[in-house]
């Protein structure tokens, strides 16, 4: 085996290095006319003149500043100085141009409250009109997963307030609180996230909505629909936000990859509060995007979420018609895969652009299934309880001209066949967990909204939702969104 | 034989180390225009991403994931400010997990700090359209800014790269040398464009309009940032009457339809202007961009 050279060496070793070293008459008003048209000549040529005088003027003060430039390279107060003359000699040679330009204005505003956080505040309303009570609206086949869902008639939906700035060079914060129309208030994120680590790092810490899947990061106003699609109501009780930490990397290629986890209280579901020392939920996410052309941009993502319930509780009936409180502790894997595809002609969006997401999800639990908590109806009664369930769902966004758009969206969800220890050995009927038995929940929903800015947004929406055994709820919405305040500025 | 093979290893790995030691900054340039500026500063010594084209609204762009990965790899980024890039800019820093680029950084290179702002806001409020706070942010249409901007721009460079700090100071000479020419010629050309009134689409050229003495007597949007309405085109048809303007002009990326519209009503020409470098096939550079927006406007004015 023949040796490498030292010299080899050391030049493979400066290589790696190398990279992070970086209007009478007619005769009268013919005359009148000549005389006008001589005046008209007269002051043209005159102006001429006087803009070639200004032209060579300006020349000359650009050379003299460049000069003072020059002289002062390592002094900028010199060139702020130069700047300044050139602009006065500017205003002082140029009386014709538009008053605008020798209006005195500072270059920079100063401001009393400049520290102060930027602050925003989104309005929402809906008009909901559902053939279902929603009050008693179940996703058949899967274990509730406390989503919550809209109130029939005129109501006001979130309202949201969120405040964000910088803490000091090295971090920023973000809160964003909702207001519930009932009049609760609820923190829906409060974190710091770092700037300064550099190297494609970023941590954040506190309550974030987690990074999970396509649609789970995104403010629900910001959401095409009015409503989550079926697999983030059954699998992610809506949206995943949990107390926690969060590190992400980017890498530093062409193509985007970024990679990262987060680790968490694991009370939000398919979590539940269990009031115990650690962490009881941890998730993985990586993404690839890039482009295609101008025109075509895209994002692929595959993430994991692994939770270790205790007690998570939630409400069925008996056989007997008997309320019951079951609860399910053990271990909840959750995969998500998404593809998002947005194109925009030239990629300006902002006559025609097309958007199509799907997200697909898959899940097993594992663990203790306990009958009748409370001991109301004969319980409580324990046994393993397993299951392996599917979702998936596809939407397609096109805004056919500036300001209109419409949509189309597709879920579904496959409950399996969930192995319930305690019917399987005898012990309970299957009729005694009704909302286990297994479905195929599905829904088909259409939309249309006019945004008469960025800033406002009303939505028209129809859906047949088929997420309960045999019922067909339809879903019909009219809603608002009304943005006030700091500019947002929205993932992709 | 194995000498002869060392050697070739030894050029092999040189060679590939050497692209890295020369090519040194990564610079995202914001709009087309500043990406121009850099390679007429920087030349070989930076390799420049442009993240906007002309054919885009620069108000509304979407934080791609392609643009946070050129942002990730950034040693510099230059672009307008003066809240020009606030939808999507804030986004593409947060999500960079790059320090050096963050605001208030060497990194972070914002044009308008260097310029007067012209339509400053006295009243800030939304019912007047998407008002920008700090002024009229497309201040790239003043060749006098982009002599500014190189001012500025060449400092920060030699800021970040030390090294070769006097190659930029010896290319800006160079080009504030070809620029100041140049602005004689664009001035004495547009000579016959001063006090024409016109209507412009947006106020996306309001800083060529005052360097030349063009007028701007009204706007197709309603409000700045509001798409054209038919009840608004109607009220400057009839102001047409009174104030007659010359032209229509439209930015490269405003939608054809209204300005169509307007101009065959009132029978005065559109005049598309490139609304920077790659704005249209003669715009290939920020001399020709320039040439080729006083040729269009001549062209329109005859």
């Amino acid at each position: 085996m023949p040796k490498i050279p030292a010299a080899v060496t050391a030049a493979a070793m400066a290589c790696a290095i190398a990279p992070f070293a970086r209007a009478g008459s007619s005769d009268d008003l013919d005359e009148v006319r000549a005389e006008i048209q001589q005046l008209k000549q007269d002051y043209e040529t005159r102006i001429r003149a006087l803009e070639k005088r200004l032209a060579a003027a300006e020349a000359k003060a650009t050379r003299a500043e460049r000069k003072a430039s020059d002289a002062n390279r390592t002094a900028g107060k010199a060139r702020q100085q130069a700047l300044e003359t050139k602009d006065a000699v500017a205003e002082a040679s140029q009386p014709m141009t538009a008053p605008e330009a020798a209006a005195p204005a500072p270059a920079q505003q100063e401001r009393q409250n400049a520290f102060n956080p930027a602050i925003s505040l989104i309005l929402e309303g809906t008009y909901a009109d559902f053939s279902q009570d929603p009050e008693d609206s179940q996703i058949s086949g899967f274990i509730p997963s406390g989503a919550e869902g809209w109130r029939r008639g005129l109501s006001i939906a979130e309202t949201e307030l969120a405040i964000s700035g910088s803490v000091d060079p090295w971090f920023s914060g973000y809160l964003t609180v909702a207001l519930a129309p009932e009049g609760e208030a609820e923190v829906e994120n409060a974190y710091f996230q770092t700037s300064a680590l550099g190297h494609g790092l970023g941590l954040e810490g506190g309550r974030f909505f987690s990074d999970i899947g396509y649609l789970n990061p995104q403010h629900q106003h910001a959401w095409d629909f009015v409503d989550a699609p079926l697999p983030y109501q059954a699998f992610l009780g809506g949206q995943l936000a949990d107390d926690g930490v969060q590190l992400k990397w980017v890498a530093p290629t062409e193509l985007f990859v970024e990679l990262g986890g987060e680790v968490g209280r694991g009370e939000s579901f398919p979590g539940a509060e269990s009031g115990l020392n650690g962490a009881h939920l941890y998730t993985l996410f990586g993404h690839v995007g890039g482009d295609f052309g101008a025109s075509n941009s895209w994002r692929a993502g595959l993430s994991y979420l692994h939770a270790n319930p205790k007690d998570r509780t939630y409400d069925d009936t008996d056989s007997v018609d008997m309320p019951v409180t079951n609860a399910f502790s053990g271990t909840s894997k959750l995969w998500i895969a998404d593809l998002v595809w947005k194109w925009a002609p030239e990629g300006n969006p902002t006559s025609r652009n097309f958007k199509l997401q799907g997200e697909y999800f898959w899940r097993d639990e594992d663990g203790t299934l306990t009958f009748d908590q409370e001991g109301d109806a004969g319980g409580p009664l324990s046994g393993p309880y397993s299951s392996s369930q599917r979702g998936w769902y596809a939407q397609a966004i096109y805004q056919f001209m500036p300001r209109w758009r419409i949509g189309l969206r597709y879920s579904q969800l496959d409950s399996g066949n969930p192995n319930i220890g305690l019917v399987s050995t005898g012990t309970l009927p299957a009729t005694d967990f009704p909302l286990l038995e297994p479905y195929n929940p599905s829904s088909a929903t259409a939309m249309i909204d006019w945004s008469p800015s960025e800033f406002s947004r009303f939505r028209l929406q129809y859906g047949e939702d088929r997420a309960q055994h045999g019922v067909t709820d339809k879903q019909f919405y009219i809603q608002y969104i009304m943005s006030l305040g700091a500019h947002g500025a929205h993932i992709w | 034989m194995r000498n002869r093979l060392i050697r070739i290893l030894l050029i092999a790995v040189l060679a590939t180390c050497a692209i890295p030691a020369w090519a040194t900054l990564n610079v995202f340039a914001c709009e087309p225009e500043w990406g121009a500026l850099v390679t007429e500063l920087a030349g070989d010594n930076a390799k420049v991403y442009v993240a906007t084209t002309a054919m885009q609204d620069v108000h509304h762009i979407q934080a791609r994931p392609s643009l946070i990965a050129a942002m990730r790899r950034a040693d510099l980024i230059v672009c307008t400010g003066a809240e020009l890039e606030v939808g999507w800019l804030p986004v593409l820093l947060r999500q960079s997990g790059n320090d050096r680029i963050q605001r208030g950084r060497p990194g972070n290179f914002e044009a308008s700090r260097y310029v007067r702002m012209l339509e400053v806001p006295s009243r800030l409020d939304r019912a007047q359209g998407d008002v920008h706070p700090m002024g009229n942010p497309h201040i790239h249409t003043d060749p006098r800014n982009i002599a500014r901007v190189a001012d500025a721009l060449t400092g920060r460079l030699g800021e970040i790269d030390p090294q070769n700090a006097a190659t930029y100071q010896s290319r800006l000479k160079d080009f504030s040398a070809r620029w100041d020419k140049a602005m004689v010629r664009w001035q004495s050309r547009a000579a016959p464009l001063r006090g024409m009134p016109v209507i412009e689409y947006h106020k996306a050229f309001t800083y060529l309009f005052a360097w030349l003495g063009i007028q701007a007597t009204g706007f197709l949007e309603p409000k700045p940032g509001v798409d054209p309405t038919t009840g608004h085109l109607t009220e400057l048809l009839a102001q047409q009457k009174s104030k007659p303007a010359r032209m229509v002009v439209r930015a490269s990326y405003n939608g054809p339809r209204a300005a169509d519209w307007f101009g065959e009503r009132a029978g005065i020409p559109v005049v598309v202007l490139p609304f920077t470098v790659g704005g249209d096939a003669a715009s290939s550079n920020l001399f020709s961009w320039y040439d080729d927006m006083i040729d269009l406007m001549l062209e329109g004015a005859k």
